[in-house]
């Protein structure tokens, strides 16, 4: 018997970086199909937060037809980074596969299936890396020994390419053709199957296109909101205009009279605490098409009782939460006596840095489709996660997961939005209450006004300098409500996953360091936006150091080079609080070397002309931060439009994600992320007053447009040959502190506060 | 309800709609094309771009009943037979995509600047482009992409 893979409600960063080590035993199996075709499944034995086994049942990642086509399976979302390819491209790459006749199809959420699911943290590729190659070698293997079967040859001398096996004398032989001997073998215990070199690779390692490239250029490819099913009605809800709010009463009638609307539904929502998977209070409007139910919406007449959060005021408690970074707070990192270092300075560098509420914005607003039944609940979304979106139906409905289907659209954008299932919960209980197919609809303004939002934050950094101006001490105070409180409004303070993000985390030598967080209070729901903390930890660390440099007469990269020491392996035992996270990931395992550091640091000073720059007075702003296991250093270069507006002409990024699997990939994330970051330090905020979210749509939750974005950003990647990590959240932090030491050296004004204007 | 035949990438679709309802649910929700998209609402994001007699629109704020009898609109779906059109190669040549979603208006709004403006700069690239937004930031594959498009026209 499988153990069950026991499912935790609570998502925050520390169970959100789960680490899933694949077992050799019972790695793989193999089944017929139907079709009379193979099939190949990879089974993980994972381990569970805690450490406890999670033994998850095969399943199907390769099949194989006797028409010759390779199919494979993607079980991660796409929401644009890529992964829907760069997955199967490796099982593909070992096979021997023609990558041009692959069939890739999504796999629907589960759990006893597929093991995680959950596309979230940047960890796909570090956590399948290794099982997709041996997945791919294992069916190699059992093609190679078919064929030599056959032939009465040596396996040896056998391998494939191309979707065939060819043996030295020079015979072929289809994939497809072998099917009937490969049903009759066994698998390859694991010890003989053996890995392709990655020199030998012929996709992993190199630009490979994205298996969706052409639907979506031709309009073909399915996102949420294109899926159609008979008799469906689309619902457009009235949600609570602030969080705890609930309906005191309601009309109907003028919304009924309009043409098209069919029904009008109360959702009975979470009152405080809102959770992360729960449907909020509203009404909903049920109507023939999209445009009914939006004007349905319109005539609603709605009594509300607004709750504890209508007096909440987001700047208000900003002003408090800078306040609370002038007295001490709780330590959660100590090392040497800070505040010896403090009363033995020579001098003291103090500054506050504040950064606001984050929309994700995803240009597919929230969307979801249920088609519920007295004994079964088909669902159709753009989700990120969805075993988590199958459990919370289920838990909705009060059905067993069983009789819950989730099937997985492409995302029209993520950014962590789409990990939660609220959306989908709240077509789940229309289609039941109406006893008809449903597609919940977010408009914009659905989705600025009750998103998960990227916390506010407040930070006040205090670096001591002796008298020879080494930096002798490092205080560094956070404040922001927590994600953890969007469940549990008891959590006051960061949690140990959320400092680690960027925080305490903090790599140089410095022989003093405390590092301490002060109280605040969700009144929204809070949730974690592309690279979550580390956003705003970085804005203030790296501001902070290049300050700090120009104190001591420094150069911000030497400064950076010098504070990281010898070339080694560190961790902050005795030094952190709580429990240090590393993404999930044993740093036995991912260790927290400052020689990778290093080498992206420098490297990007050579690839940017960093000192040729400096010296012919252009203004260039350098920045560097590992996150998700990934080392990233950034130089953005800025200038002034002839009517005074902010360009940036060149951004040049080095990254180390170990081994690339993608290449092309890895660029676009870091291209995006480098635009996904402009956004965040000039554009974007939102904000509250009397508990309502002032912004309403593009127009004032402003995203970049083109003649925004950076001009030209050259992605520079080390070719390593280390464990590969994941590249969608790394490129966001260490841009927005380089744009702000940019735009210092080209204004003479810091800049403590985002989003800035110039 | 009013009575409206509209011709759609070179067919004739009749349908029975509110005057007021925008351009972009009828040929989504009625006409059961589904390459548009829906973004925003208010025309400020461009994803629900397609092409009225050649000239992009935003179909999320052009109301069905401002669609003149002899026009023609053309969607993603209709610019090409077979997705060839230069700009969808190009597209797919630089792989401009991330996650997609915006990318059918994307690629309509430089199809109809190449129709006007062959050989367009930076700068009006930028300045055709603005009302599109792309969240993944794709931006400057887009630029890369108009100019392979342009050169191979």
């Amino acid at each position: 018997m499988f153990a069950k893979f026991l499912f935790s409600k609570k998502q925050d960063p520390d169970n959100r970086s789960k680490v899933y080590i694949p077992s050799r035993r019972e790695f793989l199996k193999i089944g017929s199909l139907a079709t009379g075709g193979f099939l190949l499944g990879v089974n993980f034995q994972c381990s569970g937060p805690k450490g406890e086994p999670i033994t998850f049942a095969p399943n199907a990642y390769l099949i194989l037809d006797s028409h010759n086509q390779v199919t494979l399976i993607a079980h991660r979302s796409e929401m644009g980074t890529g992964i829907r390819t760069s997955l199967p491209m490796i099982i593909a790459d070992e096979l021997g596969a023609d990558w041009n006749k692959v069939k890739i199809i999504q796999a629907e959420g589960d759990n006893e299936k597929y093991g995680d699911q959950n596309t979230d943290g940047s960890y796909s590729v570090r956590m399948f890396f290794e099982p997709m190659r041996q997945a791919g070698a294992t069916a190699r293997l059992m093609l190679i020994r078919a064929a030599a079967q056959q032939w009465e040859v040596d396996p040896s001398e056998c391998h494939t390419q191309n979707g065939q096996v060819i043996h030295k004398g020079g015979k072929t032989v289809d994939f497809g053709d072998l099917i009937e001997v490969l049903k009759q073998l066994k698998i390859p215990k694991p010890e003989e199957v053996s890995l392709k070199e990655l020199k030998d690779y012929k996709l992993v390692g190199k630009d490979v296109p994205i298996y969706d490239a052409k639907d979506i250029a031709a309009g073909a490819a399915v996102f949420g909101a294109d899926v159609d099913i008979p008799g469906m009605k689309i619902a457009v809800i009235q949600r609570s205009p602030v969080i705890g709010a609930k309906v005191v009463s309601f009309s109907d009638e003028k919304a009924l009279a309009l043409p098209g609307v069919s029904q009008v539904i109360k959702i009975d929502g979470q009152g405080i605490p809102t959770g992360l998977d729960k449907a909020l209070e509203g009404i909903a409007v049920l109507a023939d098409n999209t445009w009914a139910a939006i004007q349905g919406r319109k005539a609603l007449e709605i009594e509300w009782d607004l709750g504890p959060n209508q007096t909440y005021n987001s700047a208000k408690q900003l002003e408090e939460m800078v306040k609370s970074t002038l007295s001490n707070g709780q330590i959660r990192r100590e090392k040497g006596d800070f505040v010896k270092a403090q009363r033995e300075a020579s001098t003291v560098l103090e500054r506050s840095f504040v950064a606001p509420y984050y929309a994700h914005a995803t240009m597919e607003p929230p969307v979801a489709i249920a088609n519920w039944k007295p004994d079964f609940c088909e669902i159709w979304a753009p989700t990120q996660h969805p075993q988590w979106a199958r459990t919370a139906v289920a838990t909705a409905l009060g059905m067993p997961e069983e009789q819950v289907r989730v099937n997985v659209t492409l995302l029209g954008g993520g950014f962590g939005r789409k990990s939660k299932p609220d959306y989908v919960v709240e077509a789940a209980l229309l289609s039941k209450a109406a006893q008809t197919p449903v597609r919940v609809q977010w408009t914009r303004e659905d989705d600025i006004h009750h998103d998960f939002y990227h916390s506010l934050s407040a930070q006040r950094i205090k670096v001591t300098l002796d008298s020879e101006e080494n930096i002798s001490g490092w205080n560094h105070h956070t404040v922001f409500p927590a994600i953890g409180a969007t469940s549990n409004p008891d959590e006051l303070h960061p949690s140990d996953g959320e400092l680690g993000l960027g925080c305490i985390d903090f790599p140089f030598e410095v022989p003093n360091i405390r590092i301490e967080t002060h109280e605040s209070k969700a009144h929204t729901r809070i949730g974690w936006l592309r690279s979550v903390s580390n956003i705003h930890h970085s804005f203030a660390s790296n501001s902070m150091l290049d300050e700090v440099a120009e104190a001591r007469g420094m150069d911000p990269v030497d400064m950076l080079l010098n504070l990281l020491g010898e070339d080694r392996n560190i961790s902050f035992e005795g030094e952190i609080k709580g429990t240090f996270g590393n993404y999930g990931e044993p740093i036995e395992k991912f260790p927290w070397n400052t020689g990778r550091f290093k080498n992206v640091i420098q490297r990007v000073a050579q690839e940017a002309k960093w000192k040729e720059s400096l010296a012919q007075g252009k203004h260039v702003g350098f920045a560097a931060h590992k996150s998700f296991l990934t080392y990233v250093a950034c130089i953005v270069e800025v200038e002034k439009s002839e009517d005074g507006g902010l360009l940036l002409p060149n951004v040049h990024y080095v990254v180390d994600c170990g081994v690339p699997v993608n290449t092309d990939r890895i660029r676009s994330q870091f291209e995006g992320g480098a635009q996904f970051a402009t956004s965040l330090a000039t554009t974007s905020g939102i904000s509250f007053e009397n508990g309502q979210v002032q912004q309403n749509n593009f127009d004032g939750y402003q995203v970049i447009r083109m003649s925004q974005s950076p001009q030209n950003i050259h992605v520079h990647i080390v070719d390593s040959t280390e464990k590969p990590t994941g590249v969608g959240e790394p490129p966001v932090p260490p841009f927005i502190p380089a744009l702000c030491n940019a735009v210092y050296k080209m204004t003479g004004k810091r800049i403590y506060e985002l989003p800035f204007k110039i | 309800m009013g009575k409206y035949s509209l011709k759609i990438n070179n067919k004739i679709h009749e349908v029975s709609a509110e005057a007021e309802m925008p351009l972009l649910w009828v040929i989504r929700d009625l006409v059961g094309l589904k390459g548009t998209k829906f973004g925003c609402g208010q025309g400020l994001c461009g994803a629900c771009t397609v092409l009225l007699d050649g000239s992009p629109i935003r179909s999320c704020s052009f109301r069905i009943s401002e669609v003149g009898n002899s026009s023609t609109i053309t969607t993603i779906e209709g610019l090409s037979e077979n997705g060839d059109h230069p700009v969808q190669k190009a597209w797919v040549q630089h792989v401009v995509p991330q996650c997609g979603y915006c990318q059918s208006g994307q690629i309509l709004s430089a199809a109809a600047l190449l129709n006007t403006n062959p050989k367009p700069s930076n700068e009006e690239i930028e300045a055709a482009m603005d009302g599109n937004i792309c969240r993944c930031g794709t931006y400057n594959r887009i630029k890369e992409a108009i100019h392979t498009a342009s050169n191979s026209l």
